[in-house]
């Protein structure tokens, strides 16, 4: 009984720690989904530019994890306006199927760049002393990295919460996700609301990518690699909001965790039959608007 | 897409319906193709093996632009087809018999029922929720083929196909002179087919649910229904497109069923053009051949060119290489 309840307490730890960190990097996806209409298959991109930047910093450069971290959240974060103002802008009247090719393209081009930059191998990430070994937490012990990767993405869901439920910034955010038009008629500026969130969201991946780059190796096919992974969060989570996204990415985590401990052998088979049969009872994800 | 459907208010009624005749009549033009085809056949000899590759991909992207450029169904899952026609083809030929047209028939049905079905589910729904049903099809399949070793042979790939000479004549030898022409007459009579079904009344109606689908709704067209039927068309098409990949390659291997070839289809489709049935000619052939020289260059590189040109034509060329085409004709004869 002990080894069961043991077990159990180890995959939803495990399984957790996994989907925070895909609703960290998928979060800004949804938001930009649901904002704009722009079907972004490349934002893996941005989280893989953050965990190779992580990676490159501390093992090039010996800087430290966090400070790590916070540069390459800031470097694409700044990047991905380049990005949306040069490109992206141009495409959000365009047919879904132009903005999936577009995406894909972005994907080729950047996947072909760093194995170019970095070699076809995964990146290894020297996890900083303070991070390794185990952590005692009264009634078991956990891995440190993933109980820290657990706190820290909770801090920042909490921020986001805060951001989107309390601030000026996210109350326009949300008119304008139920409304375009009458947001834009009562004065919000979208465009600049756009930008912003793109950036936020960019900044968001790249910090997932470099916090869990010892969970989802850094690797040049990591952006066509996950994709999959995203895409799941944010359709079954709905568009448009940051709530379901965080209950799809942690029933993803915990059940890819389960799958693969108990059922080894079928695991992928299950998550696409459970998705397929969620979407078709909820076709806008679980907390999607209709 | 705006190539294919409007006519221009002024013409009176009579005009309208000869109008519409003729963009369905047959033109020369269309012949040079099949000739500049069957010219490569002597002209490049030592890339016949390539262009039956290429020609089985042609047929693929055409049966992909049924269904996305007609009928607009974004899918990402295209290549599920292709990948249970080339399973299908291969299994028949090791189970129960070499010959290659029971291949092609067996391959035509199953993927056509996998359509159907599929279609059922996937059909229900619109937008990214299509695009995500879609392409957990394909990996469910890919699963499904990758763990039923014993069947499939799993990931080392189904070996052992054999295929009898075509129509007891001509077998299918190592430099490709057969499959050349095997798979240039498949895709000869598959071109065939989708040039009588887009100007059909029927496939007029998949068009205009394209275009309106309140108000085909409106008028009573069986929305669903049409749709359903126009998928399962395009995957048995898709299906005969593996088929031919498994008998000219004697070899499947899960690479058939994965999101990259239906990534790659969708690539061609709109280098080509989209909705204009030789989009495909077009496309797969400029892709496949800048592949092949490309990945001889420089094997690591080479996607990012690829990446780049499909950027480059969303931003400035949507309707694909075809619509340059047209809009430098429409120029001249502006200037004229």
């Amino acid at each position: 009984m002990d080894q069961i309840l043991s077990a159990l307490v180890s995959i939803l730890f495990h399984g957790l720690a996994y989907g925070m960190i895909l609703y960290v990097i998928s979060v800004g996806l949804s938001v930009t989904m649901g904002l704009m209409g722009f079907a972004n298959l490349a934002h893996g991109v941005f989280a893989m530019a953050g965990g190779y930047i992580t990676v490159t910093l501390m093992n090039g450069f010996g800087i430290h994890f966090f400070l790590a971290l916070v540069t390459a959240c800031i470097v694409v974060a700044l990047a991905s306006v380049v990005l949306e103002r040069l490109l992206y802008s141009r495409l959000y009247t365009a047919s879904e199927l132009d903005q999936v090719l577009f995406t894909i393209g972005i994907i080729f081009m950047a996947s072909a760049a760093a194995r170019y930059a970095w070699g076809p191998l995964p990146q290894r990430m020297i996890l900083p002393e303070s991070l390794s070994g185990q952590v005692d937490l009264g009634f078991r012990t956990f891995p440190t990295y993933r109980t820290f990767l657990i706190v820290v993405s909770g801090v920042i869901i909490a921020a986001l919460w805060l951001g989107i439920e309390r601030t000026r910034f996210g109350a326009q955010l949300r008119a304008a996700v139920d409304n375009r038009r009458m947001a834009e008629a009562i004065g919000i500026n979208t465009r600049r609301l756009f930008t912003a969130t793109f950036a936020v969201g960019s900044g968001l991946a790249a910090l997932g990518g470099g916090l869990g780059a010892d969970i989802l190796a850094i690797e040049p096919a990591y952006a066509l690699e996950y994709l999959v992974y995203f895409l799941i969060v944010v359709s079954v989570g709905g568009l448009g909001t940051v709530k379901g996204p965080f209950v799809a990415a942690v029933l993803l985590g915990v059940t890819d965790t389960t799958c693969k401990y108990l059922i080894p052998e079928f695991g992928a088979f299950f998550i696409f039959l459970a998705m397929i049969g969620l979407l078709l009872w909820r076709p806008t994800g679980l907390f999607g608007r209709a | 897409m705006a190539t294919d459907g409007t006519v221009r208010p002024s013409l009176a009624g009579a005009e309208v319906v000869s109008a519409s005749l003729a963009r369905h009549r047959f033109r020369p033009l269309e012949g040079l193709v099949w000739l500049a085809m069957l010219a490569g056949y002597w002209l490049w000899p030592e890339y016949r093996p390539l262009g039956s590759q290429i020609f089985i991909m042609c047929l693929f992207v055409l049966s992909l632009d049924i269904v996305v450029g007609y009928a607009g169904i974004v899918t990402l899952g295209h290549a599920a087809f292709f990948g249970v026609g080339a399973y299908t083809a291969g299994l028949t030929a090791i189970h129960l018999s070499n010959e290659p047209f029971l291949g092609l028939l067996t391959a035509a049905v199953a993927a056509g029922l996998v359509g159907i079905l599929s279609g059922l589910i996937v059909l229900r729904t619109t937008g990214l929720t299509l695009m995500m049903l879609t392409l957990a099809i394909v990996f469910v399949l890919h699963e499904a083929a990758n763990k039923l070793g014993s069947v499939t042979g799993g990931s080392d790939g189904l070996q052992g196909v054999t295929v009898a000479p075509i129509l007891g004549l001509w077998s299918l030898d190592f430099f490709g002179q057969t499959a050349y022409i095997y798979t240039g007459a498949v895709l000869f009579l598959g071109w065939l087919f989708a040039r009588i079904l887009v100007g059909s009344p029927f496939g007029r109606s998949i068009v205009g649910i394209r275009e309106n689908l309140v108000r085909m709704r409106a008028i009573g067209s069986p929305v669903r229904l049409r749709l359903l039927v126009v998928y399962g068309i395009s995957a048995t098409m898709a299906g005969i497109a593996g088929a031919l990949l498994t008998q000219t390659t004697q070899f499947v291997s899960l690479s058939a069923i994965t999101f990259t070839r239906s990534g790659e289809a969708l690539i061609m489709l709109i280098l080509g053009g989209v909705g204009r049935l030789y989009g495909a000619f077009v496309g797969a052939p400029i892709y496949m051949l800048m592949q092949d020289a490309l990945a001889k260059y420089n094997p690591v590189f080479w996607t990012f060119w690829i990446g780049l040109m499909l950027v480059l034509t969303v931003m400035f060329a949507r309707n694909g290489v075809l619509g340059l085409v047209d809009s430098v004709l429409a120029w001249r004869r502006r200037a004229a």
